[in-house]
């Protein structure tokens, strides 16, 4: 089971779709305080990698440990707090609430679950301070009380991180967290990543390898379901399979 | 950051109307208009339209502020006309213990459809939610509490704690009056709650809120109790006001007619079914003479809505002004 710096670490990990197997016989070790990128072409099976981690997919087979403690059976929203969240390959905001209200849903979960439906929502104010640094923190202090949806798509991603961190996560589950982004948006969200990354165990789904180098200290390539190397940046970049794998598949993408 | 001051400059006339301030005038403004009402219009009918828009403000807190889109809420109206009917009748219950009995029925009614309903989604949720509501109404027919066709008649309005005679309209309408303003701001609260702004987080994104550790199918369920529990207390007070329970209550029709009402108005909107559902019981009163034709008017009034005024009569009136109605 899990050593004491591992965080989270799954064993035989397998999702099988009617007869099609998603993911096969992961076996994924994260280190505490790590950035670890899980990359791979398209149809690898990355994204439900994470579905299956965050329960929002039940696995075939195999097992998940977090913290040393089985998480298999449990509820998506019981993952998340444990203290594992993730985020969303499409942004994942609350559009017709302001990038403030946003933060504070997440930071309300301080309060437990919120079935006071006889209460006023000023006693949430409390947190106001506390969501206005957090968006300063990413950049975006300036918009707190524009609605999400109005936001450029780089302000959306900011503003899905700083939600996800307002929970204080043990571990961090980033889907392609610069998707779809110009060049000066993924430069942004790269070092907003790595800031956060501080003190902080990161796993991210990532396609743009040069953010992938930047940021992460361990890289696990999944090809077809299963993991086909694993290791720092320079050795999966001197690695032929995965040069195979990757021209192979989809060329020109890194 | 060049693009700070612009978006800055979007968000101030926002921020002032998230103070939500002008809603508590157009709140007075409404409680004092309803008040003077009698002097104006038949209380009879003033009280079928507050029995609506509170029905349809039930309604239009799941559909507005949790996207669940319900098609057998006359169930819940129904069930609670039967029940309050059947207390004041047949046991003697005073009105407000035939109504608060009614509203408990509904409210319960509500656990069980909710619980069935909400573990599936769109559709599908729709879809469960009118296959309950038709397998109630089959019940209903052949139940022999309910009277079948005739459904149950004479129900007394008794007298309120005791004191208030009920059988007078302008009494009985004060009392209405005072129900639908209580529900009417148990709903404004909710939705301005801690859980209300969960509901929000809901409707957005659910995978997100899921994400974010809520366990939105509790959340949506005390949303579909809530919500079933105030449709229960809009039908209890009607088959007092009206005397009468029956059949209509619990057709399939009466759960289109409050989606009509919300969609008229405006769904997420605040005022929106209180001013859909006075549209609505109007031309169904007024065009009495027509018949069948009602009918036909209402659902051009649907495509009308659906094709051009999409945010209904008080969200096209926000937007004219600029502020959330």
């Amino acid at each position: 089971m899990a050593g004491d710096g591992t965080i989270l670490e799954t064993q035989g990990l397998t999702k099988e779709f009617r007869g099609f197997v998603a993911v096969r016989d992961v076996a994924l070790r994260v280190r505490r305080g790590s950035v670890h990128a899980l990359i791979g072409p398209n149809g690898a099976g990355k994204t439900t990698c994470f579905n299956l981690l965050t329960k929002f997919l039940q696995p075939t087979a195999g097992r998940i440990f977090f913290e040393g403690r089985d998480i298999t059976g449990l509820r998506p929203a019981e993952v998340a707090k444990l203290g594992i969240v993730r985020s969303f390959q499409i942004s994942a905001v609350f559009g017709h609430l302001t990038a403030l209200e946003n933060v504070r849903i997440a930071l309300q979960r301080q309060r437990g679950e919120s079935f006071d439906f006889w209460r006023s929502e000023k006693l949430l104010e409390r947190w106001n301070g506390r969501a206005r640094e957090l968006l300063d923190a990413v950049g975006i202090g300036a918009f707190a009380d524009v609605p999400a949806a109005e936001l450029p798509y780089g302000r959306k991603r900011a503003l899905e991180l700083a939600t996800t961190i307002a929970l204080e996560p043990r571990l961090m589950l980033l889907d392609e967290p610069t998707a779809g982004m110009g060049r000066e948006d993924v430069g942004r969200i790269t070092a907003l990543i790595r800031e956060v990354a501080k003190g902080r165990t990161v796993l991210m789904v990532e396609h743009n390898l040069s953010v992938v180098a930047d940021l992460c200290d361990t890289i696990t390539v999944l090809v077809r379901g299963e993991i086909l190397a694993e290791g720092d940046y320079a050795r999966i970049a001197a690695d032929p399979r995965v040069r195979e794998a990757y021209i192979g598949s989809e060329e020109g993408r890194a | 950051m060049a693009a700070r001051s612009e978006p800055a400059a979007i968000a101030a006339p926002l921020a002032t109307a998230n103070g939500l301030r002008h809603q508590y005038l157009v709140m007075a403004g409404m409680a004092l208009a309803l008040a003077s009402a009698p002097l104006l219009l038949y209380p009879v009918f003033l009280m079928k339209v507050l029995c609506f828009a509170l029905f349809a403000c039930a309604f239009n807190l799941l559909i507005g502020y949790v996207g669940l889109v319900s098609f057998g809420h006359a169930a819940f109206f129904g069930t609670a006309a039967y029940a309050a009917g059947h207390a004041a009748k047949v046991w003697g219950f005073p009105p407000e213990l035939a109504v608060a009995f009614a509203t408990l029925c509904s409210a319960a009614l509500g656990l069980v459809f909710g619980w069935l309903a909400i573990r599936r989604q769109g559709i599908y949720f729709a879809m469960i939610t009118l296959a309950l509501a038709q397998m109630l109404y089959f019940f209903y027919l052949q139940a022999p509490f309910t009277g079948g066709e005739d459904g149950i008649q004479a129900i007394p309005r008794g007298r309120l704690l005791g004191v208030l005679d009920l059988s007078n309209d302008l009494v009985m309408y004060w009392v209405v009056l005072a129900v639908f303003l209580g529900g009417f701001l148990l709903i404004y609260r909710t939705i301005h709650s801690p859980f209300g702004q969960v509901l929000k987080a809901i409707r957005e994104n659910e995978p997100r809120a899921v994400s974010l550790g809520y366990e939105v199918d509790r959340y949506k369920l005390l949303a579909f109790v809530l919500s079933a529990a105030l449709s229960g207390l809009a039908g209890g007070t009607k088959a007092l006001v009206f005397q009468l329970a029956s059949l209509t209550d619990v057709h399939w029709t009466m759960s289109g007619e409050v989606v009509l009402m919300a969609l008229v108005g405006g769904l997420g909107t605040v005022f929106g079914p209180i001013v859909g559902a006075a549209v609505i019981v109007s031309l169904q009163n007024y065009l009495a003479g027509l018949g069948h034709w009602v009918t036909i008017v209402q659902g051009l009034i649907f495509v009308a809505c659906v094709l051009a005024f999409r945010r209904g009569i008080v969200g096209e009136l926000g937007r004219l002004l600029g502020k959330p109605l």
